[in-house]
């Protein structure tokens, strides 16, 4: 499905630079509503800084995002109110340290999009049970395991009721036996069919979640191909030697 | 009874003046750590600002308080400064002075540490859920900023009420003062009275900053992360 249906976002010509380099140089994407988009690439090729660009915490420096036909790049955009519907969550655990659980997860829901509180937190308390994490809601992070941390900040995401999810290698730093538990939850987002973009160093998930695979290179994309393609034969070179770094 | 000298302590107004010796060592640290909290507040921040001769100022500022005894300073303030600049303030002033600066000047330095060791990630992630900057003070720097600061800060003002004990030398009447003079008084009818009116400015002392070192660290258990 790659391609077909309404088009969420849509990124041209996306220029990026921190001072003299250039990070990002041109890249182009679109997005279709339910696609899951899996970014791989070598370490340093940009995956991180595009998510960035995507929800505004990084500026950029030339070409244009859209989203759902509106332009996201120009200096008026209004980040708050975009990014209530662009759900984040990054590879440290990034938990507010200071509040329990249903508090990280409520902020957003009740002080940015100013919901009612008791609707909010009957769906707080819902998505934390969908992930089997509702008896800890009155925890604090510090005694959650990396892999439940994982999953809450999942949830505090969705909370928000985000149109698109990104993702940024939410289980780099994660021990082994807690990776599974975290990626099973974004694998049942898929099958919900939410639209998401994910940057990931498993090779395995990517070829299961991904319905396509976009591979970076050096700050722009070499190659966009379905995962049964890509996993079997790329198109370029370049992800042929990133693929073989990873099947010693 | 034997004459135990215990009742030093209860001999005409003792017990008062002893109380109201530690109400002046109480008015001292908590006026000048007040003082010191709200300027120290502002010097934090400056010092989180990269300006790098303002930067240095400071630094030498905080440092001038490390290196040079704070009983120095009060000499230095009191009986040089007052002096050669013609102005008339009382030693208690003076006192409130010298530990504002040196309040302002830790203080400042533990907010900049509270500021500059707040993790990015925590700032990001909370504009990444929309929050505008104002909400982002609000709920997350300011709350997280407090919880570093706040045990640190406690720890400062038990050292300052601590060496409130040196103000006696540029002849403030508190709490030790007053047990001298106790003293001077009681001890040709009981040669223990210094015993007694120690022993109860140690309690005296214990009774103030024991609560203060206690919440400090309940605070630092419950909120460390
Ligand atoms: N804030 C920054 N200032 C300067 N350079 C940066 C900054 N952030 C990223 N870079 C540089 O931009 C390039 C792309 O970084 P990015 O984090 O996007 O890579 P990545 O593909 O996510 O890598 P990884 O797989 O290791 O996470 C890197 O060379 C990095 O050094
Ligand atoms: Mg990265």
């Amino acid at each position: 499905m790659i391609n077909t249906g309404e088009l969420l976002l849509e990124v041209e010509g996306l220029q990026k630079s921190f001072g003299e380099r250039l990070v990002l140089s041109g890249i182009d994407l679109q997005v279709v509503k339910g696609e899951v988009t899996v970014i791989l690439g070598p370490s340093g090729c940009g995956k991180s800084t595009l998510l960035r660009c995507l929800n505004g915490l990084e500026p950029v420096q030339g070409g244009r995002i859209s989203y759902h036909g509106q332009d996201l790049a120009g200096p008026q955009v209004n980040w708050r109110e975009v990014r209530q519907r662009i759900g984040m969550v990054f590879q440290n655990y990034e938990l507010f340290s200071h509040m329990t659980v249903l508090d990280n997860i409520l902020l957003g829901p009740l002080k940015v999009q100013k919901r009612e509180p008791k609707e909010a937190r009957q769906q707080a308390e819902q998505l934390l049970g969908r992930v089997g994490l509702l008896d800890r809601k009155d925890a604090y992070p510090r005694q959650l395991s990396g892999g439940q941390k994982q999953r809450i900040a999942i949830v505090r995401a969705l909370c928000m009721n985000p149109e698109i999810m990104l993702f940024d290698e939410v289980t780099a730093s994660l021990d082994p036996e807690m990776v599974r538990e975290v990626l099973d939850v974004i694998l049942g987002l898929a099958e919900q069919g939410m639209t998401m973009i994910i940057v990931t160093h498993e090779m395995g998930f990517a070829k299961s979640v991904g319905d396509r695979i976009v591979f970076m290179d050096q700050g722009s994309i070499c190659e966009i191909a379905e995962p049964q393609q890509f996993f079997t034969q790329p198109a370029t070179e370049r992800a042929q030697h990133f693929l073989d770094i990873f099947q010693y | 009874m034997q004459n135990s000298g215990i009742e030093v302590l209860f001999e005409g107004s003792n017990f008062e003046r002893l109380l109201g010796g530690l109400l002046v060592t109480i008015e001292i640290s908590f006026v000048s750590i007040v003082i010191g909290t709200v300027l120290g507040i502002v010097m934090g921040l400056l010092r989180t600002l990269n300006v790098k001769p303002l930067q240095a100022l400071l630094r030498l500022y905080l440092e001038a308080f490390r290196i040079i005894p704070i009983l120095v300073w009060l000499y230095v303030v009191h009986f040089s400064f007052t002096p050669l600049l013609n102005i008339d303030i009382s030693g208690e002033t003076t006192s409130i002075l010298v530990f504002s600066l040196w309040g302002a000047a830790e203080i400042g330095d533990i907010v900049r540490g509270a500021l500059q060791s707040m993790p990015k990630h925590q700032e990001e992630s909370g504009a990444a859920l929309g929050l505008s900057r104002g909400q982002l003070y609000r709920y997350i720097l300011i709350p997280q900023a407090i919880r570093r600061m706040v045990p640190g800060a406690i720890n400062l003002a038990t050292r300052m009420i601590k060496t409130t004990s040196l103000v006696v030398l540029i002849g403030v009447i508190e709490v030790v003062k007053i047990g001298q003079q106790i003293i001077e008084l009681g001890v040709i009818k009981a040669p223990t009275a210094s015993f007694w009116v120690y022993g109860f400015i140690f309690i005296l002392y214990f009774a103030v900053c024991f609560p203060l070192s206690r919440i400090s660290r309940r605070v630092e258990r419950r909120w460390q992360n």
